[in-house]
């Protein structure tokens, strides 16, 4: 048991990752932030529109993809591995369509069915051809942050730069970051009102597989630093946990940025201090986030309604933010 | 009897030969197929044995349950809850630092149950959705599994082999204990689904019913989320965190296809459940221990597959024949009204219709025409026969052709005279429902119009007994069975 957890030692978990080992952990917290921003703001968009397990669907799915590209490319070729993984996605959203419309099962198992049934095949891709993937099972699902951070350096203008892979999650996140600034006034009012979207000229259809798509991009280039079940935590936790703390659209954006930052701090020191996988450290930091808001928000939380559960009735409140989100 | 139970045998030996094949094309192992293959299915290994029972017993209890799960809509909790008792596998091997079957099994229900407690307090107080918690909740347990499973892995003491197959699953780590337990537990699930079985098909179906008739809903769905986080424990070992949840909700949509009775659900689900474990488990073994859950994983789907394309009732392709020919004939009974309308023009002179004149009267081209009258003919319902002036009925087609045409009328009739309906807007209606009224509708329609002979237009209704009852003659005559009504 003494084993299991290491033994305290401040400088080691706090500040020495800001120090001696900062050419490590600064790499780690960098990749780690980069991926929370861009699942988190997706993700705030999956969480309004009641999508958030389409995202845990595409996270799974997206494996296949991943694992074929590894076949035929023979190595970690970043554009095959995208085309394959997008492929993946679409495959998904398009059985689950076909399932759900030409049976009578439903979506929900529909979407059960699918995701289990292509990760299966991905996984058994990936441990029968173990010598060819340069993944792992494991890796699969939890991802390797750590030696991600690690990668060569690519060699940019003559300048020894970032690793390859955070290179790659920072241009993602910035594509991300300049859609949702570009679409903004869509995206808001498509996914509250697809009526009013519709009249107004944007089209729903649209707006639904643009976001399916950017979310595919994005779930692909998270795969290898967190995995295909880490990543609907990215996802959804950031949304989560501010759409308990505001009612606006662009302040939750905003929160979800601040709880991408700090439970990537946050997660690297738990990961240090508990010698575990950095990335679900991060998750789990980001849990804590959520479970403090829950508990502690100002208009909502479960502190508040304690104290006045006999003066308003909660349904009521729970429309009213709803209307003015 | 014995012949044919070795034909059987055979049979079966070469359907397993064909996937033993496939395994070794596809070059999963380095051993010989055939060998392990023969080890396999003569039982001789402890191992093999405890893998197969194993396999069995969980498909069992995630067909009976994922029943349930599939009928309630709740797919997507069976899947939260397979993730969210990670941790307590963690917990449980913690315990005292081994694989102890029924420390994990404590751990990982607790874990489970407590998973979907959260998911219901955070959409209870929250104003987050159901897909947002289930989503946090299975991704944020599944992350403290993770770092406690990392954490473990990390450890000096050599006893911690097997904690990681727990992700995965690996039927063949199966060992006596573990099947006990199994075993207990799967009776368990099956006295408790047969006990409580009628309760738990009325809260499934339909709650407010049950509400009102005093059963307990709450407790009732408890136990409902015990019996699925045992039948998610059970299956753990042998198919892995990951994609228990498949197990539950793919055999039990592929028996949901098949049938509309529960019961029969059930049963077939269990069967299907059983199919898939023992097929994953067969090819795992082949395949030199690879992880057991994909290979049963894509058993069930291969099933649900095969179900969802070809269940008699609710499969694609028997739907798609059924839709076709339903199209066919209509097309056919068509083509015979537009011969018939061609006759009435003339008076019914002459016998023949050419091909020319039924084009015009469906307004579509002469080849065109040959084709719906090829269809005709093949269908032995009227013959092109050049020398008696084209197109002939024969008796079957008179028959349909006269009985479209009096549906068709005696529908007109009924919306003018019982639905005040203006005679210029029935038309429309009665082109659609002459296809499908049924004989005994036909009846009840004449009986309440008192048997007309004349549609809203003054055209005349042919009279289809008669006509039927005249079919023995060999050569049809329409103006007879015209006349006959006059």
């Amino acid at each position: 048991m003494d084993s299991l957890i290491p033994s305290f030692d401040f400088h080691t978990v706090f500040i020495a990752p800001w120090t001696e080992n900062f050419a490590l952990f600064g790499w780690i917290a960098l990749m780690g932030f980069l991926v929370t921003v861009a699942c988190g703001l997706i993700g705030n968009y999956l969480v309004l529109r009641r999508m958030a397990l389409v995202g845990d669907a595409i996270s799974h799915s997206v494996l296949p993809g991943i694992a074929i590209a590894f076949l035929i490319a023979h190595s970690r070729d970043n554009l095959i591995m995208f085309i394959g993984a997008i492929i993946a996605g679409v495959i998904t959203t398009l059985l689950i369509e076909v399932i759900h419309q030409r049976s009578r099962v439903k979506q929900d198992a529909a979407i059960g069915i699918v995701f289990s049934t292509l990760f299966a095949i991905g996984v058994i891709l990936i441990s029968m051809y173990a010598g060819q993937i340069d993944l792992d099972a494991d890796c699969v699902l939890y991802g390797e942050i750590t030696s991600v951070a690690l990668e060569p350096r690519v060699v940019l203008f003559g300048m020894q730069t970032a690793p390859g892979p955070i290179l790659l999650m920072g241009a993602v996140t910035l594509v991300v970051v300049g859609l949702i600034v570009a679409f903004y006034k869509e995206l808001l009012v498509s996914s509250f009102d697809a009526g009013l979207a519709a009249s107004l000229g944007i089209r729903p259809s649209l707006m639904h597989y643009a976001l399916m798509s950017v979310l595919s991009t994005v779930v692909v280039s998270a795969f290898q630093s967190v995995g295909a079940i880490l990543v609907v935590a990215m996802l959804i936790l950031p949304a989560a946990t501010s759409y308990l703390l505001t009612s606006r659209l662009s302040v939750m954006l905003g929160l979800s940025v601040v709880h991408s930052a700090l439970s990537t701090v946050l997660g690297m020191h738990l990961g240090i201090l508990l010698d575990c996988s950095a990335a679900a450290a991060m998750v789990v930091a980001g849990g804590f986030l959520f479970v403090l808001a829950w508990i502690f928000s100002p208009t909502q939380g479960l502190l508040l309604r304690l104290r006045r559960v006999d003066t308003t009735d909660p349904e009521d409140h729970k429309e009213t933010s709803a209307a003015s989100a | 009897m014995n012949t044919r139970r070795h034909l059987a045998l055979a049979f079966a030996l070469l359907l397993l030969a064909g996937t033993a094949e496939a395994a070794q094309i596809s070059d999963l192992v380095q051993t010989n197929t055939w060998e392990q293959a023969r080890r396999f299915f003569t039982l001789s290994d402890q191992s093999v044995r405890n893998a197969l029972l194993g396999s069995l017993l969980l498909g069992i209890s995630c067909g009976l349950l994922g029943s349930f799960v599939v009928v309630r809509k709740i797919a997507l909790v069976g899947d939260a809850l397979s993730h969210a008792v990670l941790p307590g596998v963690a917990l449980g091997f913690l315990w005292n630092m081994s694989k102890d079957p029924v420390a994990i099994f404590i751990g990982a229900t607790a874990a489970g149950l407590l998973g979907t407690a959260v998911v219901g307090w955070i959409t209870r107080t929250t104003r987050l959705k159901e897909d947002a918690a289930l989503g946090l909740v299975l991704a944020t347990f599944f992350a403290v599994g993770i770092c406690m499973l990392t954490m473990i892995q990390r450890l000096p003491t050599g006893n911690k082999s097997g904690i990681e197959k727990f992700l995965f699953g690996q039927a063949a780590a199966l060992d006596s204990g573990d099947i006990q337990l199994m075993t207990i537990t799967t009776v368990v699930t099956l006295i408790l689904v047969m006990l409580f079985y009628k309760e738990l098909l009325i809260t499934s179906f339909d709650p407010e019913f049950a509400r009102s008739v005093g059963l307990p809903i709450r407790i009732l769905q408890e136990l409902l989320m015990l019996l699925l986080a045992f039948a998610v424990v059970i299956a753990l070992q042998a198919v892995g965190v990951v994609l228990v949840s498949a197990m539950l909700i793919t055999p039990a949509a592929a028996a949901y296809l098949l049938t509309d009775r529960m019961h029969r659900m059930l049963i077939l689900a269990a069967v299907f459940g059983m199919l898939s474990g023992a097929l994953g488990s067969f090819l795992s073994f082949l395949g030199n221990n690879l992880p057991t859950g994909p290979f049963m994983v894509l058993g069930a789907s291969t099933v649900f597959a095969t179900a969802f394309f070809f269940a008699p009732r609710h499969g694609v392709i028997p739907r798609w024949w059924r839709l076709r020919s339903r199209v066919r004939r209509i097309s056919r009974e068509n083509t015979l009204k537009f011969i018939y309308h061609v006759l009435e023009g003339r008076g019914f002179d002459g016998e023949g219709v050419s091909l020319e004149e039924l084009a015009e009267r469906s307004r579509c081209t002469v080849d065109e025409a040959r084709l719906l009258v090829q269809h005709l003919a093949d269908h032995r319902l009227a013959t092109l026969d050049r020398d008696r002036g084209g197109l002939l009925l024969m008796p079957e087609g008179w028959r349909v052709a006269s009985s479209v045409v009096r549906n068709h009328r005696l529908w007109e009739l009924y919306l003018t005279n019982m639905a005040a309906y203006s005679p210029d807007h029935v038309h429309e209606d009665a082109e659609k429902i002459e296809h499908v009224l049924g004989e005994q509708t036909i009846r009840d329609l004449e009986r309440r119009l008192k048997f007309p002979d004349r549609d809203p237009h003054g055209k005349p209704i042919p009279n289809v007994r008669e006509i039927t009852s005249r079919d023995a003659a060999p050569t049809p005559g329409p103006q007879s069975g015209y006349r006959g009504r006059n």
